[in-house]
């Protein structure tokens, strides 16, 4: 977030409003039930292994669900099966197996006892039964996750009686020929040696942010250049920035607003010699918790213009701010603060 | 042996469509209103319990800033469950039974309209073979209603219909909801499917909300409240969380928790069962050996009208014991659910004396 790049709205009643877009980089260690299972994929085949009481699980169970024991028997199951129960994706969504409407489907592997899930590819709701007969699509390119099965196709005229399942012998209508699939997020794994060891799965995840109407105050004075908090109804203590409109002591409602700043002094501080992703600012620097005049309550924010040995508890500073262009409804609008080289102040009265 | 607890007080905010409030604006006034009802200074509250869920809203970390809501100076006992606030009050309910306190706040926040919630639901999957799909949780609650409807029992397209047009009809009258367009049954039955075979009043409406209720034991109870709600039975019970693994046309889980409830083969006056999916109403009903002849259902509209995820399982408890609270009931079940496929279920008897 910088000050004149957010990409923020005002809403009717003037509150902000800004995209947010939650992603995590995850990397899941798989454990060894579910290396084998993925690296059986990899290579194009897919495995169960056998429960205490004789059903055969596809995924893999790590542990007996009955017993809790280790399941350590695997068994290889066909790449066709059975729908037990299937619904209709008719808008998929991103990420999504496939990019055209498809169904989502409980799939009984031939020899399996507990169906997994996956899509099942169809032109539409009406060529999809339970009891109907699907074969496995693979990818063109596995790398050792649940989405190298790229979707199931149904296998035409083939329909499971009752009793057992007709022989996995029909017609295979996957491959490389067909077109449609989505680029799926699973994607990528790490192996060590032949076995896969790691899953990448990146989430995505977006998100209108909003700020809330008792900070609007707050965000339009920033502006402006102004810096205004609020008055505590119960405790008369000034909070910048004025959270969520209640005092975290009291819980009673926020109330006047009030100017703060610009100056302030320094309640604590501490140097920054460790980089880490995302840093923006030369180490070291110093972060200091800065009381604004006027506020009961301490804000971080950069000390610069002066040699970090020289910074102190009681130091008077006072803010710099970005080019008027650069500004937005954030407190990047300062770039950061430096010395008035006023005298120091000797008590500070900030409670936190 | 088990101590007495009661639902004393609730509050709910009025839920919206759609809210620009952060999640602590959302509470702070419940917070107030349910004090104000059980009339209990914040200083008398033994212990403070919250159910919410940052994924919701997308806040990293908003559970931290929502202790901001109640007022947390001079330091205080507090917990937070990243889950449905009925589990709060599941937590807080054993947190009374080993007598460190006598009093606790539940309070729930919900604010599903700020992100695609279909798509953060898979979130709750399993990471490895299941959420690289990103399947949602309707479409696997439609998986399970076609697997109702194949099984050929109580769940059917026109029973589902039924359930969701109950819904609407006592939206309308719940003022915390009030939104909705009525509709019969059939009228429902003609609207095209979302994830067939379930439509979109099959599920439950995404909308922001809070609540907070009050619990006390026994004599701090009865002091705060003429007639206390007495949770007399309280389970949770979980099914696997592999979906094949399953049965998903019954819920044995709210079976067990039922029994071990006590609500099985008593007189039930009012049950308010949290089913996100209708043909869920349907499955809870038999789980729970309840029949909607002898025992009003979810008269507040249930989740199908309005669900704040995270908060929707606790204002089923609200609204159970709202109506034993005025004497309007004197035996309530109330129920919560989580996970995909009413995976884990609690449930609790309320009565009054």
């Amino acid at each position: 977030m910088s000050g004149g790049t957010i990409d923020y709205q005002r809403t009717d009643d003037g509150s902000f409003t800004a995209p947010l877009v939650l992603s995590y980089p995850y990397a899941r260690t798989v454990g060894n039930t579910l290396a084998r299972f993925f690296t059986s994929l990899r290579d194009r085949r897919i495995e169960g292994t056998r429960g205490s009481d004789g059903r055969v699980y596809v995924p893999p169970a790590e542990f007996d669900p009955l017993t809790g024991d280790a399941c350590t028997e695997w068994v290889v199951v066909g790449e066709t099966g059975t729908i037990t129960s299937w619904a209709w994706q008719g808008e998929p969504q991103p990420d999504q197996p496939l990019d055209t409407p498809f169904a989502w489907a409980l799939i009984r592997l031939d020899g399996a006892d507990v169906e997994m899930l996956h899509a099942v590819h169809a032109a539409s709701p009406d060529a999809v039964t339970t009891g109907g007969r699907v074969t496995v699509r693979w990818s063109d390119a596995p790398e050792g996750g649940i989405n190298d099965i790229v979707c199931f196709d149904l296998i035409a005229d083939e329909r499971q009686s009752d009793g057992e399942p007709r022989s996995a012998s029909g017609p295979h209508s996957g491959g490389a020929s067909h077109s449609g699939g989505a680029s799926h997020s699973g994607g990528a794994s790490d192996s060590d040696g032949d076995d896969v060891v790691r899953l990448r799965q990146p989430i995505e995840v977006a998100y209108e942010w909003s700020a809330g109407p008792a900070a609007t105050a707050h965000l339009e004075g920033l502006l402006e250049g102004r810096l205004v908090g609020r008055r505590c109804t119960s405790c008369a203590q000034v909070y910048f920035p004025p959270r969520n409109g209640v005092c975290p002591r009291c819980a009673a409602p926020l109330g006047d607003e009030v100017e703060v700043g610009p100056a302030g002094t320094i309640t604590t501080f501490c140097v920054v010699n460790v980089p880490f992703l995302g840093q923006h600012v030369k180490i070291p620097y110093v972060a200091a918790q800065i009381v604004l005049d006027g506020a009961d309550v301490s804000m971080q924010h950069l000390i610069q213009e002066c040699e970090a040995e020289d910074v102190r508890i009681g130091m008077r500073v006072e803010p710099v701010w970005r080019p008027r262009d650069d500004w937005g409804p954030s407190l990047e609008n300062i770039e950061y603060f430096r010395p008035t080289g006023d005298d120091d102040v000797a008590t500070i009265r900030a409670t936190s | 042996m088990s101590r007495d607890v009661a639902i004393v007080a609730t509050a709910q905010r009025p839920m919206e469509t759609h809210t620009l409030l952060t999640s602590v604006e959302l509470l702070a006034p419940t917070l107030i209103g349910v004090l104000e009802r059980a009339g209990i200074e914040r200083s008398e509250v033994g212990f403070w319990c919250h159910g919410s869920c940052d994924y919701m809203s997308g806040q990293p970390f908003s559970f931290i800033s929502a202790v901001d809501a109640i007022g947390a100076w001079p330091p205080i006992v507090e917990s937070h469950v990243e889950g449905d606030g009925a589990l709060a009050l599941y937590e807080a309910w054993v947190k009374i039974q080993t007598g460190e306190c006598d009093t606790a706040v539940v309070f729930a926040n919900g604010k599903t309209t700020a992100g695609t919630i279909d798509r953060v639901m898979t979130l709750q999957l399993d990471p490895y073979t299941v959420a690289p799909l990103w399947p949602g949780a309707t479409a696997l609650a439609a998986l399970q209603a076609r697997a109702c409807l194949d099984a050929g029992g109580a769940v059917t397209e026109a029973a589902m219909a039924e359930v969701a047009a109950a819904s609407i009809s006592a939206g309308l009258a719940n003022p915390n909801v009030g939104w909705g367009v009525a509709a019969t049954a059939d009228e429902l039955l003609d609207r095209p499917y979302a994830n067939a075979p379930l439509r979109a009043h099959d599920c439950g409406l995404p909308v922001d909300g809070a609540v907070a209720v009050v619990l006390a034991a026994g004599d701090a109870a009865r002091s705060l409240c003429e007639r206390p709600a007495w949770i007399r039975g309280i389970d949770h019970r979980i099914d696997t969380q592999r979906l094949g693994a399953r049965s998903l046309t019954e819920s044995a889980s709210t079976a067990i928790a039922a029994r071990h409830a006590g609500v099985l083969g008593d007189r039930i006056d009012v049950a308010e069962l949290y089913a996100p999916y209708s043909h869920q109403l349907l499955l809870l009903l038999t789980a729970l050996g309840l029949d909607p002849e002898r025992t009003s259902i979810n008269p507040s509209g249930g989740a199908l009208c309005a669900n704040p995820q995270m908060a929707a399982g606790l204002v089923r408890f609200a609204e159970a014991a709202d109506r034993v609270l005025a004497g309007t009931a004197d035996r309530a079940v109330a129920h919560s659910t989580s996970g995909p496929c009413l995976q884990q279920n609690l449930v609790a008897l309320l009565e009054g004396e």
